[in-house]
């Protein structure tokens, strides 16, 4: 059973792991103007995210998107934290559970969406599906549906920035039972023997699919496990957006400098591993918990207590969410799907001979008349490949 | 033409490709200070630095996806995988990234990546270190494969991987690395997917690659002086994508084949040929396919068991002899005969 006290979000935040301190400065001259539309504008993004999952589960239960689908619900603060941190020109890697980081690094919704319904419009073209949100204008290099896929790749992007002497940043996610892979041992270990731009983000929502953290890592401290490469490392709170961006910040200031960041950011999901699971391996306390326990809620009640939001505004942010989705919905249903002639575009870049271009009810070699007497030693013919 | 050894030559092409292209950088295990387990990547450090030959953790998986990262950046990496037994710690980067991220993301990110590493047995390396799992890679889509059995043709490939925007899986062989021939001063690259006939002949073809290929061709001439025999050789080259076009020609021509692999037979690179073949030339063939490959065991230690397990010249030419003898033709034949085709 998950544990129902979530010890890990009300622990001390932000203790460094066994490393030397990084120093570094994160910007306080935003006039406090700037910083209420700041944290208006983290409201308003969380609602989004929220609004967009919760459209994306309907049509998955409508039969418009395909596969599995991941949705982010009770990760809203992580994610525009994480993202709001990031320059335009730093990369994203990332994994299945992937949309509000693909809508929050700046893709269209609308984009997003056609992806999920397997469209020409979406951002990796039909190909990708809900796992596989790829944008390389906007450096989101990949929604990953392996476990723990991403973190190699992460590590050979930073090498490659490294390589050319760039100052980009790459953020790789990854889910708190992605700890457990060899992945993720061999690639922290490589970006901290050579030193890369990159900051690894474990989003800790307690749960792999059923399995509890506490069941499956033998440090359930995650963040502690930094310690092993002598990567510095924090926890920090995913329910408050503030606190995910300050400490996304300060872990993108120190791999930007070369020293590679380990950042736990502990949150909830709020439903099921995917949208079609059920949860019921959590305890009936749990649930009772979960739902005192939103993200948008408790962030949009302090917000309204600071005087930042009111009734009004929210009500606002709700019309202009539920206009974004709605378009969204309605270009993704209006996006045409791949034309089936599209089928062999993408196994090679480079053009190769003798690639593959046979559907599967099509013959090996186009048949040919029954041999007589002068056909033997005839010339090749009709080979399809 | 320069005669030099296998080794020689792709240690040559990674040095002049890394002088054309800064882009193109080395990654493995003890390829730098220890000069490489088979020396192809010998005084690469010394001349081009840390940075571009690049010493990696044994982190097969990490240091294979991280440069499967670096590709999509539009780096080159070339990484040495120890032996292809190795690799298999890092498939899920291989076969799930690598070779899918140009499809799954609808083009948007290349992977201009190679993977050079050596098959082989016959060693005494045992059980674990003594596959052939190109077919691993080789079945893969996404994938392209290449298996030079020439010094000339390990430049000419090694060149074509480097500058190809997939991922190349290049099949190197322990018995070749010091076998000699001649190789182009030029810097043409091969064609990837392309097979090539090495010997023409007209009694049978004979179809390799990697080692095997480098058998045939040694058999071939071996037949050729004691039996009188006019065999074509076939060197398969790519395993992905597959030259059907060329091998089904050449059967077409002799009426017989013989297909060598030093992998295991059941399911095996064969087994594809064999099926091909069946489907593009059934009418042509004057007797049935035949393979010949490893013996399906994990590889001994003993010196005699893994010398029996392996495919020798001799049974090559047992398995010539065999599927000339079922078209009612004799190896000591007369070519004149032969050549008049179909019995």
């Amino acid at each position: 059973m998950a544990s129902q006290a979530r010890p890990r979000r009300s622990a001390s935040q932000a203790s460094p792991a066994k490393s030397p301190a990084v120093e570094v400065e994160v910007p306080t001259e935003n006039t406090a103007g700037d910083r209420d539309g700041q944290v208006r504008q983290f409201y308003r993004d969380m609602v989004l995210v929220r609004r967009f999952e919760e459209r994306a589960a309907r049509a998955y239960t409508e039969a418009l998107i395909g596969g599995y689908c991941h949705l982010n619900l009770g990760e809203e603060a992580a994610v525009v934290g994480l993202m709001a941190a990031l320059r335009p020109t730093d990369y994203l890697f990332t994994n299945y559970r992937e949309h509000g980081y693909a809508i929050m690094r700046g893709i269209d919704p609308k984009r997003v969406m056609a992806e999920l319904y397997g469209r020409v419009d979406g951002v990796s073209k039909g190909w990708g599906g809900s796992m596989h949100m790829f944008d390389i204008t906007h450096r989101l290099l990949g929604g990953y549906g392996i476990v723990g896929g991403q973190l190699p790749l992460a590590t050979g992007a930073a090498l490659a920035i490294d390589y050319r002497g760039g100052d980009e940043v790459v953020m790789c996610t990854l889910g708190d039972g992605t700890t457990a892979i060899g992945a993720f041992h061999e690639s922290l270990n490589i970006a901290a023997l050579w030193k890369l731009p990159i900051v690894f983000v474990i989003i800790n929502n307690g749960l792999g699919m059923g399995t509890t953290v506490e069941k499956s890592s033998a440090e359930p401290d995650l963040y502690k496990r930094g310690a092993a490469y002598r990567m510095e490392s924090a926890r920090v709170d995913g329910f408050d957006p503030v606190a995910v961006h300050e400490a996304a910040v300060k872990a993108i200031a120190a791999a930007r400098s070369g020293k590679p960041y380990l950042l736990e950011v502990v949150t909830e999901r709020l439903r099921g591993h995917s949208v079609v699971d059920p949860a019921k391996y959590r305890s009936v306390e749990e649930v009772e918990r979960l739902k005192h326990e939103d993200p948008i809620q408790i962030f949009g009640a302090k917000l309204t207590a600071d005087g930042i939001l009111d009734s009004d505004r929210i009500a606002a942010i709700e019309a202009e969410v539920a206009g974004i989705v709605t378009e969204a919905a309605d270009f993704a249903a209006n996006s045409p799907h791949p034309d089936v002639s599209t089928l062999f575009d993408y196994t090679y870049a480079t053009p190769v001979a003798n690639d593959s271009r046979r559907l599967p009810g099509q013959p090996l070699f186009d048949p040919l008349p029954f041999p007589s007497t002068a056909n033997a030693g005839a010339p090749v013919s009709g080979i399809t490949t | 033409m320069t005669i030099m050894t296998y080794r020689q030559a792709l240690h040559d092409t990674l040095r002049a490709e890394m002088l054309r292209d800064d882009n193109v950088l080395l990654m493995g295990e003890e390829i730098g200070v220890f000069e490489g387990s088979y020396k192809i990547t010998a005084g690469l450090l010394k001349e081009f630095g840390e940075k571009r030959v690049r010493d990696t953790p044994i982190a097969e998986e990490g240091f294979a996806g991280a440069a499967i990262g670096a590709a999509m950046l539009g780096l080159r990496p070339v990484v040495e995988m120890m032996t292809i037994n190795f690799s298999m710690l890092a498939l899920d980067q291989i076969i799930n990234h690598a070779a899918k991220i140009y499809g799954m993301f609808g083009g948007q990110a290349r992977v201009p990546l190679v993977i050079r590493t050596p098959g082989g047995g016959g060693q005494q390396l045992g059980a674990t270190h003594s596959q052939n799992i190109e077919l691993f890679y080789a079945f893969v889509p996404g994938m392209k494969v290449v298996a030079p059995s020439t010094p000339a043709d390990a430049k000419a490939l090694l060149l074509a991987a480097i500058r190809d925007d997939d991922p190349v899986l290049f099949l190197e062989n322990l018995a070749l690395y010091n076998t000699k021939g001649e190789v182009p001063d030029d810097d043409t690259p091969a064609e990837i997917g392309r097979a090539a006939i090495t010997r023409p002949g007209k009694d049978l073809t004979l179809i390799g690659y990697s080692r095997m290929a480098h058998v045939a061709a040694e058999v071939a001439e071996s037949l050729a002086r004691s039996d009188g025999l006019d065999i074509e050789v076939v060197d398969l080259r790519s395993l992905r994508p597959l030259d059907r076009e060329t091998f089904i020609s050449s059967v077409k021509k002799t009426h017989a084949v013989v297909v060598l692999e030093d992998d295991w037979l059941t399911y095996g690179i064969g087994a594809e040929v064999a099926a091909s073949i069946s489907d593009g030339a059934f009418d042509y063939l004057d007797a049935p396919v035949r393979r010949v490959a490893m013996a399906e065991v994990p590889m001994p230690y003993s010196k005699p068991l893994e010398t029996a397990a392996l495919p020798s010249r001799d049974d090559v030419v047992a398995a010539i002899r065999q599927t000339l003898a079922a078209v009612g033709r004799r190896p000591a034949q007369p070519l004149a005969t032969s050549a008049t085709g179909v019995s």
